[in-house]
């Protein structure tokens, strides 16, 4: 099945038009939903993606979360671009949790394989996984996988609906199909019948189910490939776009929480005797930390300022846990025992590294280093619960809606069936909505509340010291050139928490075992044609909770991984840009990003010097994440008080078929200042299990004044579309290092940079 | 005792006690949600109001400050400068998730009440309390120039 997946999207990506034999489907595929889609009166549901209504509306299900990266828009397009809707009539509508929306794409892209391995081991476990996502997996928004795990569906779906309206015509018209045309949101023949969506979708429903949909040839895409405008764009910009933070059902309660300030410690025993006097206050008790979060103690209240006032009133003895004597510190030391191990799991391995090393002219070796990190998104963790005659319901913003209503459940007892969620807007996500400790958390908040809603909202505090956090990190490099300058080894190992076994076990119960690729993606999964390579990670288990974090591996991997490349280039006395040139020769694609991006830049030719007198530099980087290409070229200098500025960035991806090129450029500059805030600033420390950083005075965000320039450019491409939320994070951080190594002779091996 | 604020042009009845912060008295119990809770300390202003047109953030403004001050919101910001700039953030199609967004309009609204025909040191002055961690600064300063260009 996934050969002939591979197939049709092949034929999508080359041959043009393509034909959908429904018959030939596998029985449980991605079209209907096992439940029937929820149907407003005049609204009719064609398949599982769409509904007409009688006022002519499409409206489009989402399957994904909107978090910002305008997935909504882009998928919205894929569909209407298929069943040839008018841009002007499509809405959206979460979809309910179904089996049909669960994501495929994460999960097999999860898989510890090279891209450049395409044998059979690793087509039959991409089948088999896929195979069972389908059947037991989760909907999730996330791995910058949305286009990719619904760009095939949600055509299919739109093909699907067309084929059943243009049916609908003919029969009512009774003339052959074939004759029948459908355009912008309306059914036509020659003869001058014409008739709307609107007006055929109840007709169309009753229609037997096509034998053949007929997929659009990309030369004849009307809105696949423009850069239409981001669907809820309006209601952003008057502030009635509804957030997580925005749920008001009736009757609302507010509860603010004392949190045990060691992360995953828990109440011992609490006194809210004071709290419970104060003006508003229903209800304070503990609350246990659920799938990896910390204990607290919470207070219900009629107001959110009541609620955290009261909060503070409230005395507690906490259990702090088994992180309660983790420092930081401690962990990069034991990180460093682990490199001089040079253990760990073996990602990838060609050639003969040992006897290639001892064997080459010039040996150099360096040891790289990133820190902690939290999300930080700008809608504080918040979720709005409420638990009346049995049943529950959940407002929130999530990137795992089923895997929220599982937990919910749980903490409520009570049969997943008897939770709705509602997915709203997501204030930022980042990875870090794909955790659900705050959802069984407002559950069981809620279940105090007598049958009232109650919005359980965090403070900044809490939400940056009890994130899950990027994983620490340290890494080795060795690399040997022969007497002519060319690399003949490369040898890498690193170490650090792994994310996946964590979340096997506080998401589902599992032991988390065996390799996680997000440990070593990033280091292992790269183009670059070394002769002979070893590639490794060991894991190290601490007490701290990790989770997935923008690029997740990809975002310190690369930044060690292109560093050390700059190095080694610089030993070999060659040009940073030639000399990886030099190492893609059999991979046009990537080659074509990196001297694209050079060329914009102007790489080679010289830089003025500031206003200032200030000289600047750049800098060079080229990594592979999430099946797209990123190429960037930094330009920096450094002031008088060693204050480093970034002027300019030049950003160039090839992400196969760029659905909106508009959305995927905002992509590009978001990344590119998520990553810089992460490469000037970012860093999570703790002492004693407690997080010293607090708010955003001391875990500062890139600010207007900071940001550069950032020009992209996007590659032609008609192969299927790939990631495009995360790969432009990865390469800024070593090509800003790279750019002050040429400015400065520094090299910076660890995050965030600082100069000496 | 409720207390009276003049909220986007109209006489609002609150209960709130005076320590309130305006945040919360907005969001809580006037369900004006339009203006956002980020970080509680004048450190993100994705809370930023208006008071008598100035910029101020609201999470830590307490309803005693309010006195008989207008109070407008990104719900009832309007005028040719906030047209301008609602005109241009779609052109330019600045917004991502969207949550910094009513801030960074009431800043930058603020902004050219104030100055007109703003420079990039102006932007950078008037928006470097408005975070964003989407990153749509080069947008926003793009439509800054495009709303003041039109004006």
């Amino acid at each position: 099945m996934v050969k002939r997946r591979t197939v049709l999207l092949g034929g999508a990506a080359t041959a043009g038009a393509l034909v959908i034999g429904w018959g030939v489907l596998p029985p449980r595929q991605r079209l209907h939903t096992a439940q029937p889609l929820p149907q407003a009166p005049g609204q009719v549901a064609l398949n599982g993606w769409l509904k007409v209504g009688a006022d002519n509306t499409v409206t489009v299900m989402m399957a994904k979360s909107e978090m910002g990266q305008g997935t909504h828009t882009g998928l919205a397009a894929i569909l209407a671009e298929e069943l040839d809707a008018d841009w002007a009539q499509v809405r959206l509508e979460m979809a309910p949790i179904d089996d049909i929306y669960n994501n495929l794409a994460t999960v097999v892209d999860g898989l510890p394989f090279h891209p450049d391995n395409d044998g059979s081991i690793k087509a039959v476990a991409g089948w088999l996984t896929a195979k069972t996502m389908r059947e037991v997996g989760v909907m999730m928004t996330g791995g910058s996988s949305s286009i990719k795990d619904l760009w095939l569906p949600m055509r299919e779906a739109g093909a699907h609906a067309r084929t059943l309206l243009v049916s609908a015509a003919a029969a009512q018209w009774k003339v052959p199909a074939a004759e029948c045309q459908a355009s912008a949101g309306t059914v036509q023949h020659p003869s001058g019948q014409r008739a709307s969506f609107g007006e055929l979708a109840a007709l169309a429903a009753q229609q037997p189910l096509p034998g053949k949909a007929v997929l659009k040839e990309p030369a004849a895409f009307k809105l696949i490939g423009k850069p239409l405008p981001r669907i809820e764009a309006a209601a952003k910009l008057h502030g009635t776009a509804v957030f997580g933070i925005d749920a008001q059902p009736p009757g609302l309660l507010h509860a603010s929480l004392a949190m045990c300030p060691t992360r995953g410690g828990q109440v011992a025993r609490f006194d809210g005797a004071a709290a419970l006097k104060l003006p508003g206050v229903k209800k304070v008790l503990a609350v246990a930390p659920y799938h990896g979060g910390t204990g607290a103690v919470a207070v219900i209240a009629d107001t959110p300022w009541h609620a955290k006032k009261a909060a503070a009133a409230v005395t507690v003895e906490w259990d702090h846990g088994p992180a309660a004597t983790l420092s930081s510190t401690a962990v990069m030391a034991q990180l460093a025992q682990a490199l001089d191990r040079a253990q760990g799991f073996g990602y990838h391995s060609t050639g003969d590294v040992d006897a290639a090393m001892q064997g080459a002219s010039t040996t150099l070796t360096a040891d790289y280093r990133a820190p902690y990190l939290a999300h930080a998104a700008l809608e504080p963790i918040n979720c709005t619960a409420q638990f009346k005659d049995g049943a529950a319901t959940v407002w929130t913003s999530t990137q795992v809606p089923g895997l929220a209503r599982r937990a919910a459940a749980k903490a409520l007892g009570i049969d997943e069936g008897k939770v709705t969620v509602h997915q709203l807007l997501l204030g930022g996500g980042f990875g870090r909505r794909l955790e659900v400790d705050y959802v069984a958390q407002a559950a069981a908040i809620a279940q105090a509340a007598d049958g009232a809603p109650v919005q359980t909202l965090w403070s900044r505090e809490q939400d940056l010291q009890h994130d899950f956090f990027r994983p620490a990190c340290m890494a080795r490099f060795k690399a040997g050139l022969d007497a002519q300058g060319q690399l003949v080894a490369w040898h890498n190992w690193s170490a650090g928490q792994a994310i996946v076994p964590q979340v096997l076990s506080r998401m589902f119960g599992l032991p988390g075992a065996g390799p996680d690729k997000t440990t070593s993606e990033g280091a292992f999964d790269q183009p670059y044609e070394w002769p002979h390579a070893r590639i490794a990670h060991e894991t190290i288990d601490l007490p701290l909770p990790v989770g997935f974090w923008r690029s997740v591996g990809h975002s310190h991997q690369a930044f060690f991984k292109e560093s050390f490349v700059d190095e080694v280039a610089h030993a070999a006395r060659q040009d940073p840009v030639a000399f990886r040139a030099a190492l893609l020769k059999k991979h046009p694609r990537h080659l074509r990003v990196l001297k694209t991006a050079a060329e914009l830049a102007g790489w080679g030719q010289p830089l003025a010097a500031d206003a200032t007198g200030a000289k600047r530099a750049r800098g060079v980087a080229l990594h592979q994440s999430f099946g797209s290409i990123v190429a960037q070229v930094a330009e920096v200098s450094v002031g008088a008080d060693k204050a480093l500025r970034v002027h300019r960035v030049v950003c160039v991806i090839d992400c196969g078929a760029a659905i909106n090129p508009n959305l995927i450029t905002q992509q590009m500059e978001s990344a590119v200042v998520f990553g810089l805030t992460a490469a000037l600033h970012g860093e999570v420390t703790l002492q004693n299990g407690q997080v010293q950083q607090s708010n955003l005075h001391d875990y500062p965000l890139l600010r207007m004044a900071d940001c550069p320039q950032i020009e992209t450019h996007i590659i032609p491409s008609a192969e299927p579309p790939e990631g495009v939320g995360e790969p432009g994070v990865p390469p800024i951080a070593p090509a800003v290092a790279n750019a002050l190594f040429a400015l400065t002779g520094q090299r910076l091996r660890a995050l965030p940079l600082t100069l000496a | 005792m409720p207390t009276t604020i003049t909220l986007n042009g109209q006489p609002t009845p609150v209960h709130a006690e005076p320590d309130t912060p305006l945040l919360w008295v907005l969001r809580g119990e006037l369900h004006l949600n339009g203006t956002k809770f980020g970080c509680g300390m004048a450190l993100c202003g994705a809370c930023t109001v208006h008071l008598n047109g100035e910029p101020v953030r609201a999470c830590i403004t307490p309803l005693s400050a309010v006195g008989s001050a207008n109070v407008t919101t990104i719900e009832g910001l309007q005028g040719p400068e906030a047209t301008a700039l609602r005109a241009a953030w779609t052109a330019v199609d600045v917004a991502q998730c969207g949550y910094c967004q009513s801030g960074q309009l009431m800043s930058a609204c603020a902004l050219l009440r104030k100055t007109p025909r703003p420079s990039d040191a102006d932007i950078d002055a008037a928006m470097s309390g408005n975070a964003c961690r989407c990153g749509t600064y080069p947008r926003i300063r793009a439509a800054i120039h495009q709303a003041a260009q039109a004006r």
